[in-house]
């Protein structure tokens, strides 16, 4: 599904380099969590990945489906079924909700060579969806973020997942800033979209998330490079030890 | 005022190629008004108050010729029911117009202002002009009253079922006009008052509206999609206690437009809104010059203007809040906002506040910026691609100023043409 090879990555603006060889392979189906202390590089992987400005690609790639992303604007590798759930959703006031996302949708359908989806169809879905979300009418009809708790934001990024239906999501610290309950209900959304094919890349800090919804994979990510990867007994082994041995363990 | 001063020559220039009409009547006032003119002269570029909108094209005799733009939408707030009253290059047009008779209102042409029948807008033609040329000398407006040759008296005595639409057509593209209408809503009285349309190659336009104790009225402009015309419109309104008067223009286009605004309050617990949008592509100057004075207790005033530039588009706001002592429990606000989509337009802002009374609250603030990077990522990476992300921010940008529009239907007919535009010129 995502294929990542080699990835160096620097700040456009400043020498420095974030990304240090970055090489993972997630394949359909799966969940892979990607777990390292803070300016690992975790969070310009995901951005990389869905093609903010700001970074350069010094060396190495990244395909989707045999694709390559890394040539393509944001909005195509969208289109190609690329999603990042925002470590920080953005709030953008005077834009409704609803408009965001059906504008979202059919801009995606159309680049694809599909047909737009009628208003009254794409009430309905996005009704349906929202519900098992707790999102109720009045968010769906806010400006896209504005006035949301913390909560909202993330449980509105799953929402966006659960409409657009990408093959390929990266979660960027959706757990940071959620609750016990609010994790719960964000991970039971993911956990509905597992369908088999669709894949996972959940970026965090903790490993309580996890608990939610399982990775098959882990990786330890320091320094812009993946230090170790296992199965989900490592995520478990940071919760009990912390980084700081396997840092140790791979110098 | 010695003759060779250029102000002095500039004026005298103007006024020798006109004639002070004779309609209805009007003749002192308009006497009044060229007095006025005289001792104040002409805007001349150096004037403070005309910092940013250089005054010349405006004074000259000969208005400078704009084509006349074939549109191909269809009018402006054509999709709902209104009394129509149609100007052609400036002349009421009794064929295109809708009958003038409707309940809760009296509406007449200028030249029905008769003396002898003691008609109501006798004693206002000119009058709030005149008050609106203390402290800030207005002297295009002054020419208005001494020269226009046609407007409505409109007077609102009760709840007309529909809005009135003066509808500007522009046909002649040397058409050089001036119109001055006079508004007095009585109290208790509720009306919705629309414009349309370019008008003329240069058009000169004064409204003066005078609201009674408890009085509403809603005004709503688009001001036609002429590349090349000129405008320069002042509204003046008088607030008796407890008022409304809520006015929103839309201006797309247009090589120089300059809308004045000056509102007085006179009585306590009335508000006033002054809104106003405005897009602009290239050889594009929009200056939004208004002036409010809270002379009452408890009144609320709100200014909110934005302005979307590119292409080296220009745009101007100079707005001013004007607290009385006594003034007390005054609600003051202002915001003048620029959107720049390149590097290449400019935006002028003079925000001032002068209070002297001191338990008020009066905010104002102004910016300037470019679409916000964050928000246009976002959107991208949910697949909309970046020209339609560019306009849906534009559009939420403009949004708090067309949210000044009460009315759903006008507004959304409002938010469809500015959608039209940016999609015209989308990459």
């Amino acid at each position: 599904m995502l294929e990542i090879n080699n990835l160096h990555v620097d700040l456009e603006d400043e020498d420095k380099t974030i990304l240090k060889g970055v090489t993972l392979s997630v394949e359909p189906g799966s969940v892979h969590a990607i777990m390292g202390p803070n300016g690992s590089g975790k969070s310009t992987l995901s951005y990389v990945l869905a093609g903010r400005d700001g970074y350069k690609v010094t060396q190495g790639g990244a395909t989707l489906e045999g694709r390559d992303i890394l040539d393509m604007e944001t909005e195509e590798r969208a289109a190609a079924g690329l999603f990042l759930a925002f470590q920080y959703p953005v709030e953008i006031p005077g834009v409704g909700n609803m408009t965001f996302l059906r504008t979202a949708l059919n801009s995606q359908r159309k680049a694809r060579g599909e047909k737009e989806m009628s208003a009254t169809d794409f009430l309905k879905m996005v009704r349906e969806k929202a519900r098992t979300l707790k999102i109720d009418a009045d968010m769906l009809k806010r400006p896209v973020n504005v006035g949301f708790s913390g909560g909202e934001k993330k449980r509105n990024e799953i929402l966006q997942m659960a409409v657009l239906e990408p093959q390929m999501c990266i979660l960027d610290e959706t757990d940071s800033g959620l609750d016990v309950d609010a994790m719960k209900l964000v991970a039971d959304g993911v956990n509905a979209l597992r369908d088999g094919k669709r894949a996972f890349l959940v970026i965090t800090h903790y490993q309580r998330l996890l608990n939610h919804i399982k990775p098959d994979v882990v990786h330890i990510m320091a320094n812009g490079r993946i230090i170790k990867t296992g199965g989900p007994e490592l995520a478990l082994e940071v919760e009990e030890n912390g980084y700081a041995d396997i840092l140790e363990e791979v110098a | 005022m010695a003759l060779d001063d250029p102000r002095v020559s500039a004026t005298e220039e103007r006024l020798a190629t006109m004639e002070v009409p004779d309609v209805g009547c009007t003749a002192r006032a308009r006497e009044a008004a060229l007095g006025r003119v005289r001792a104040m002269g002409l805007p001349q570029a150096r004037d403070e108050y005309w910092k940013y909108t250089r005054p010349d094209t405006l004074i000259q005799p000969q208005a400078p010729a704009a084509a006349v733009f074939e549109d191909d939408e269809p009018p402006v707030f054509d999709g709902g029911d209104r009394l129509k009253i149609v100007f052609v290059d400036g002349i009421f047009d009794p064929d295109r117009s809708d009958d003038l008779s409707l309940e809760g209102v009296e509406i007449d042409r200028l030249e029905d202002v008769c003396c002898t029948k003691e008609h109501w807008a006798e004693d206002l033609y000119g009058t709030l002009e005149a008050r609106g040329q203390t402290p800030v000398a207005r002297p295009l407006a002054a020419l208005n009253t001494a020269y226009a040759g046609d407007g409505v008296t409109i007077r609102v005595t009760g709840k007309p079922s529909k809005p009135i639409n003066l509808i500007y057509m522009h046909v002649d593209e040397a058409a050089d006009v001036f119109l001055h209408h006079v508004v007095r809503v009585e109290s208790g009285a509720v009306a919705t008052i629309l414009e349309n349309g370019p008008a003329a190659a240069r058009f000169n336009k004064c409204i003066e509206i005078d609201i009674a104790d408890g009085g509403t009225l809603h005004h709503v402009r688009a001001q036609g999609r002429d590349h090349q015309r000129r405008a320069v419109t002042h509204l003046f309104a008088r607030l008796g206690a407890e008022s409304v008067f809520k006015s929103f223009s839309l201006t797309v286009n247009g090589v120089l437009t300059r809308n004045e605004c000056v509102v007085e309050f006179l009585g306590d617990g009335g508000i006033a809104h002054i809104a106003g949008a405005c897009v602009g592509d290239g050889d594009f100057l929009h200056d939004d010059t208004v002036f409010v004075t809270h002379d009452a207790v408890g009144c609320e005033s709100r200014q909110v203007f934005k302005k979307v530039l590119r292409n080296g588009a220009r745009g101007v706001f100079q707005g001013k809040i004007l607290v009385k002592s006594g003034a007390q429990k005054t609600d003051g606000y202002q915001i003048s906002q620029s959107l720049m989509l390149d590097d290449d337009s400019e935006f002028d802002a003079k925000p001032e506040l002068e209070i002297y009374a001191d338990d008020v609250a009066c905010s104002h603030g102004s910016t300037s910026g470019a679409i916000d990077e964050d928000a246009l990522f976002y959107l991208r990476a949910r697949g909309v691609p970046h020209g339609i992300a560019t306009d849906l921010l534009t559009l939420a940008f403009l949004a708090e100023a067309v949210e000044e529009v009460e009315d759903v239907t006008l507004r959304e007919e409002l938010v469809a043409r500015l959608d039209a535009w940016l999609t015209r010129r989308r990459d």
